[in-house]
This record gives C-alpha cells, structure tokens and sequence, in this order.
C-alpha cells in the first residue's frame, strides 16, 4: 500500500509544502548536509540526550533530528484543535466521574470490570477533588494521519508526557539554521509554551495560596532518561527544580528544603509516577516521591499535575471506549477518530486477532514506548507465533490494532528527500481553559518503510511547523 | 531587597560548590602532572621520590600505591588523569563535575553547561586511550584551556548571587587546599634552619613548587628574582593579590560569605571560622609562620579548611 505523503501529491508539492519546496530547490545539497551536521553538533553541545533503557554503553544518546519540517497548514490545525479540546475535556470529565459517582458506568456505557481491575485506577483518589478540578492538566495527544483528512488519536498521554522540549529546541535549532526560511514562510510561534505551562499551572493553585503561587517541577533525579527535559521547563518557567530528596512535609503543607530553610509549595509539576509519588500511599520502597505528600493533597494543600490515578484515562483498555467516552460527556461525537481496536480480552476478538496477526498492530495494554509489541506485517513468522502464544497465556493484557497507513513526510538522506512515516504530538494544557500551541512533536521513523517512530527504537525527530495562513 | 526572591535549594547550592571545586581540580591535576613531567625531564637524584611527593601533594598517593608497585611517568600520569578509579582523576572530575553541573542545570547560565559540557566532550575524547608521551604536553594544555574557558564563562556571564557564591566558595576552598598541599609536601625545603646554600637542586625545588601553581613567573615580577624559601612562602601564603595564595583565596571566600549573610540577613558560624582565618592571615608574618613551625601551620589550615567545608554545608543545608 502507498501511504499518503504529506509533502508531494505526485509531481507537485501539496500546498502547505510549496513555499518550502520552492526554497528547497534552490539549495545546494552539500550545504544542507552541512547543517545537518551544524545540528547534531548543536544537540550533543547543549546535552539534549536521552537514556535508553537496557543500553549502559550508550548512557547519553541523541535523539536524531531531521531538518526538512513537518508541515501542516492553518485550517489543517485548527481542525485538529477542535478535536484535541473536545477529547481532553471528555477525559477530564470522565477522571472527575470515575473517582466520584461512576455514572459512566452506571449507564452501562463502559464495564465495570475495566475499572475494577485496573491497575491503573488509583482507589486512593476516590472522592478528591483537585484544585481547580483538574485531573491531567498536560496532555500528549499522539496522532496519526493516512489520508488528505483522515487522523486519528493513537493514544492518549494523559499522566506525565513528554517531548515537549524536543519540540521546543527543534525550533530553536531550525531558526539557528534557517533563519532565512522564517522570513520567508510565516510559521506560528510555539516558544511561548513553557510561559503558558507556568500560567496554566498557577491558574490550578490551591485555594488557600495568596499572591504568586511557588511552582516546581518535581523530577526523579539527573539519571532519569527525560532529565534534561525536567530541568529545560523548570528553566524556561522560572520555576525550581526538585528530588523527593529536597522535599517534607511540614505543617500540612509541602516545602523543599533551601539554603534558608523550608519553604512551602503550590503547585507540583510532578514528572514521577503516580507508584512512586509517596511512600506512605504507594510503594513504601519508593524515594523518589514524598512520604505524606498525599495527605496534604487529599486536604487541598498542594495542586499536583498531573493528578495521580490519570492513568486509568489514557489506559489501552480504556482507549477502545474513547469514542463512547467522547460522546457521554460532550454530548457530541468524537470529531476526532480513533482507531478500530479488538480488546483481546474478549473471546471473539480475540480468536480475530490470532486468526489475522499478520495485519495487525498488537500491544500491551499497560506497555509504553513501543516495548512488547508485535508489528504483525512486520515480523517473521516465528515471532509472530511466539507472540500469539503470549497473546493466548493473558488476553487480557492485550489490544490489536489494524496496522495503519502512516503518512510520510520527507527527511534528507545521502541520496535527497526519501519519504518516512511520521506522527504527530500536539501538547494541550488544561486548567483555568485549554491552552494548545501550534505545533508538537513530530516523530519519524527514520529506516525506510518502518512505522515504528518512538525514539526508544530508532525514531527521530523533526521540526513541526503550523502555517499562519 | 535583592535576592529574596530567589530560592535555592540546599542541594543544588551543594551540586554547585562540588562542580566548582571539582573544576579546580581538574586544573590542578593536570598542573600537578606538568610539574612532575618537567622534573622527570631534569635529572634529579630520584624521579621516584619526585613522584611520589606529587602524588602526596594530589592527595592520592595511599590509593595510587594500591594500584601500581612502582612509579614511573607513565603509570603516575595515567593515575592523575585518566583512571576513573581515582575519583580526583581529571576525567573523574570532570565526571563528576559535569554531573553535578548537569544537577544544577537550572542555576546555570547556558554559557556555562554548554562550557562544562563542551570540556566534558573533548577530554573524554583526549583521555579514553593512555597518552603517548608525545601528546602529553598538548593534552596537559588541552585541559587548562577547558577550565579556563569554564572559570570564562562563569566569570563573565553569571550573576553575581548566591548561585554565583557558592560556586566561588568551592572553587577557592579546593584551591587553598591545593596550595596548602603542595607547599606542606615540600615544606623542609622551605625550613630557614635547613641549610640551604642556594644549591642548584634547591633552586630546582622551588622552581617546582612555583610552578606547580603558575607562579614561577610572576613570583620574580614580585621578588626580584632571587628564590629565597621565605620569600617563597610569604608569596603562596600571605600575598593577597597572589590567585593561588591562601590568603587571596580565603579573602574571595569571606566576601562571599558575607554577601550571603547579607542577601539571607542571618549570620552563621562558617562566616567567624573564616573569617578567624582571614585575620589571621592578613596579619601574620612570615616569620610568625616560621616560628610557628610550617608545617604544623599546614597541617592545621588543611584540617581547618575541610572544617570550613562541613560548616559551610550545614550553614546552609546542604543536606537533611
């Protein structure tokens, strides 16, 4: 099958493109070479890297970046938009019904069972309510697109998503190195996104807080493989940077220790999963989060974005309901799709999937970062039957997905413009209204034909250019 | 008034003393190594002994005879400067600079993390495979010119807070330990009743502790030219406008002090500890020091200025 490419409609550049393609042309493929090199030497000297798991030889790694953009055009965008808000208040509305009176469920509009024995749901989170009743305040949206108008959500990262600095440094790189193509072509800023985080996060504060709220970002530590995405936002916020280590509780309220002593805290911009967020709640082993942290939260001292018990909104399981989801709480359909997914939980779709592994998509439920999943056109035919004796042992674990035609987007090789496929990471910030900045990250997957596009596994990056047209 | 809107967090002042302090050692390694190099290129009666003064003056020597049975240029340097079992190795510090750099990233300006970050690179380029002998002095430059372009960029792109003083305070701690070191190593040669005939392995030895913290040039702008060990001594202890004196750096420590007490407006012991010490070197003699006995001197601002250390740390909680 041929994928849609969003840059070239056989002989002609599609719309969006045709400014950059004019450019394109114009220039000497050498000199392209060279930047690409200017922007690797550009990453490696400002420490973006990354840690991959299970890889101690390579402890810091670049994330590859392309320099050919990743265009989309205004009304492209603003039809995006609507789906994206119309989704991230259906599932803020659905977190708030789920730890309260569960009338999704007593409608019958979605089982029981999926919540009742889901990892992902946090019975520690019944009945709180969050200030400013808010439950995931940052939101990736990962979206894929195989026609003209077709996208579709992949997922949704509704816990403690990253990337977002990937999306600001590619810019920032791209007009280092082109700073004559964003005169030439008028892109929509996206560098205002971590002033729109500070304000998103401040407009959440608890009740209590008078004045300026004290804001921090709470990381695992610098081993952590998305640090220097932690300490970039603290950075561009204007925002402390803190361990569990800097942090007690000390009269009902949260402080991190300074060189003056303890000083409360807000709001928490938490980047630590909800198991490790406080040992006296979660895992008791846990030193990365807070011992009592939960108690101040459950008093309405301290605002904790992403709220715990999250997870159970962006869960696999519960992604297949999205749509009913959408529709409950907005009283609307989905304006944006998602994509048709067997539960294998469910005899008859699970008998389908085996039957058809080789067509399908097939991930686990609670995995991420495209670990222990089987891309069934993909795969041989002895990981595809050692992949369905798995899917046998726990079904439950387990949804199938047809495998899409990603669209494709161009990235420079040695031998020019190749297409690769590609999605899409718009952030969405959530609390007093819903604040989106035109752009994402856009994934790609750089080996020739490969849909896989997560970083983990050999995906790179590329610049995100909504058009202000 | 300034500074209170600021918050630092107790570790992060920690991260940026140790990233500071391990930078100067850093530098002071490799000047450590360029000293012993220039005396195994003169004949001296025993390159060994050489040797294993500049391991005592590194503070590694116990570990250092752990690992090897002999010393020899080869082994010492490979020690100084590349094993990473030696944790004030020049790549282990800068390791572990870089790490803590990489822990206070937010306090940094972008300058800075890019300079630490940049010398990081290229030393861990230089210092992967053992040195041959031949690149040895480009490889020695190589590392005062990356620490010098950090101490460029924080110098001149900081701002002149709390961030930027307990940068500073561990940059000068680490420095007068050094100094303190190198010259309690080679304090008898400094000894006014040994008997000292202006003999040319004398001269040669003074030369050496000179050098080994940048000074044999401008010790003869200051002195006239003539090594006299008091002169020698008055100039790496007493002479303020000395970068690499003891009492240059415990002045640089003071003021940060200070500026701290003021900007927090509360005053804690680490400020009298060092500045009991401050006086104390502002007026002294040489011959005060002399009498005193030098080493024991030594000795004790070594033990003094680690004591400052912990002081500072818990001045300003460094940790819980």
């Amino acid at each position: 099958m041929t994928a849609f490419d969003e840059m070239r409609l056989g002989a002609r550049a599609r719309q969006p493109y045709e400014a950059y393609e004019d450019w394109f042309n114009q220039q000497d493929a050498g000199r392209l070479n060279e930047k690409s090199l200017d922007a690797e030497r550009v990453f490696r000297r400002t420490g973006i890297t990354f840690a991959v798991y299970g890889d101690t030889e390579a402890a810091e790694r670049l994330i590859p970046f392309d320099i050919v953009p990743r265009i989309i055009s205004g009304k492209e965008w603003r039809r995006l938009v609507q789906g994206i808000e119309q989704r991230v208040q259906a599932l803020n509305a659905f977190l708030d019904d789920i730890y309260h009176r569960q009338e999704i469920l007593r409608a019958g509009r979605i089982p029981k069972e999926i919540i009742a024995g889901n990892e992902a749901f946090l019975p520690e989170m019944i009945g709180v309510r969050p200030p400013g009743g808010v439950y995931t305040h940052i939101i990736g949206v990962d979206i894929v697109r195989t026609e003209e108008n077709e996208f579709f959500v992949l997922e949704d990262n509704a816990r403690t998503p990253s990337g977002v600095s990937y999306m600001l440094e590619n810019r920032e790189t791209m007009m280092q190195l082109f700073p004559e193509l964003f005169q030439k072509i008028k892109v929509l800023p996206v560098e205002n996104y971590p002033q729109l985080l500070r304000e998103s996060l401040g407009a959440v504060r608890p009740k209590g807080c008078e004045g300026k709220p004290t804001i921090a970002v709470l990381t695992p530590g610098s081993f952590n493989s998305a640090y220097f995405e932690h300490a970039f936002l603290a950075d561009q916020m204007g925002v402390e940077l803190v361990e569990g280590q800097d942090l007690r509780v000390i009269d009902g309220r949260v402080a991190m220790r300074t060189t003056q002593g303890y000083k409360p805290i807000d709001v928490l911009y938490r980047r630590v999963d909800d198991d490790f967020l406080d040992p006296l709640t979660f895992r008791p082993d846990s030193a990365l989060g807070v011992p009592g942290i939960m108690d101040v939260y459950r008093a309405g001292n301290i605002a904790i974005a992403n709220a715990p018990g999250t997870g159970i909104a962006d869960d696999k399981a519960i992604y297949s309901y999205m749509p009913e989801i959408v529709e409950f709480y907005t009283g609307r359909k989905a304006i944006l799709q998602n994509v048709p997914t067997w539960r294998c939980a469910e005899a008859d779709s699970l008998a389908y999937v085996l039957e058809h592994l080789e067509e399908l998509v097939v991930k686990e439920v609670h995995g991420s970062g495209g670990y222990g999943m089987l891309v069934g056109p993909a795969a041989s035919k002895k990981e595809r039957e050692a992949f369905a004796q798995k899917l046998k042992a726990r079904p439950a674990n387990y949804i199938a997905q047809p495998t899409l035609s990603l669209s494709t987007c161009p990235i420079l090789t040695d031998g020019g413009l190749a297409p690769r496929h590609v999605d899409l990471r718009p952030f969405v910030l959530v609390s007093d209204r819903i604040r989106i900045v035109p752009g994402g990250l856009t994934r790609v997957a750089l080996k020739e034909g490969s849909l896989v596009v997560n970083s983990s596994q050999g995906g790179g990056t590329k610049d995100t250019w909504v058009l202000d047209d | 008034m300034p500074g209170t809107l600021l918050m630092l967090l107790g570790r992060a002042a920690n991260g940026l003393y140790w990233m500071s302090r391990y930078i100067e050692r850093a530098e002071n390694m490799a000047r450590l190594v360029d000293t012993g190099q220039r005396l195994a290129l003169t004949q001296t009666s025993s390159p060994a002994d050489e040797w294993a003064s500049v391991m005592t003056s590194a503070g590694v020597r116990d570990a250092f005879e752990q690992c090897y049975d002999e010393y020899d240029a080869r082994s010492v340097s490979d020690f100084l400067l590349r094993d990473l079992s030696n944790s004030s190795s020049v790549m282990a510090s800068m390791e572990t600079a870089r790490m803590n750099a990489r822990m206070v990233r937010t306090s940094l300006t972008r300058e800075v993390w890019e300079s630490i970050n940049e010398a990081w690179m290229a030393l861990r380029r230089m210092l992967t495979r053992p040195i041959d002998e031949r690149d040895m002095p480009s490889v020695l430059d190589a590392i005062k010119r990356e620490t010098a372009l950090i101490r460029g960029a924080f110098q001149g792109t900081m701002l002149r807070n709390e961030i930027f003083d307990f940068a500073q305070i561990g940059t000068l701690m680490e420095r007068a330990d050094n100094t303190a070191r190198i010259l309690d190593v080679k304090y008898y040669i400094l000894l006014p009743s040994a008997t000292w005939v202006g003999s040319s392995l004398d001269n040669h030895q003074w030369q050496l502790i000179l050098r080994s913290v940048s000074a044999h040039r401008s010790y003869r702008w200051n002195y006239e030219g003539d090594y006299q060990p008091g002169n020698i001594a008055h100039y790496l202890i007493l002479n303020r406008r000395m970068p690499r004196s003891l009492a240059f750096c415990y002045r640089g420590i003071c003021d940060s002090l200070e500026f701290l007490t003021e900007e927090y407006g509360t005053r804690h012991k680490s400020l009298d500890r060092a500045g009991a010490k401050l006086s104390k070197l502002k007026t002294a003699t040489v011959g005060d020091i002399f009498d005193e006995g030098l080493h024991e001197f030594l000795s004790e601002f070594i033990r003094d200025n680690a004591e400052l250390g912990n002081q500072i740390a818990a001045d300003y909680r460094f940790y819980e």
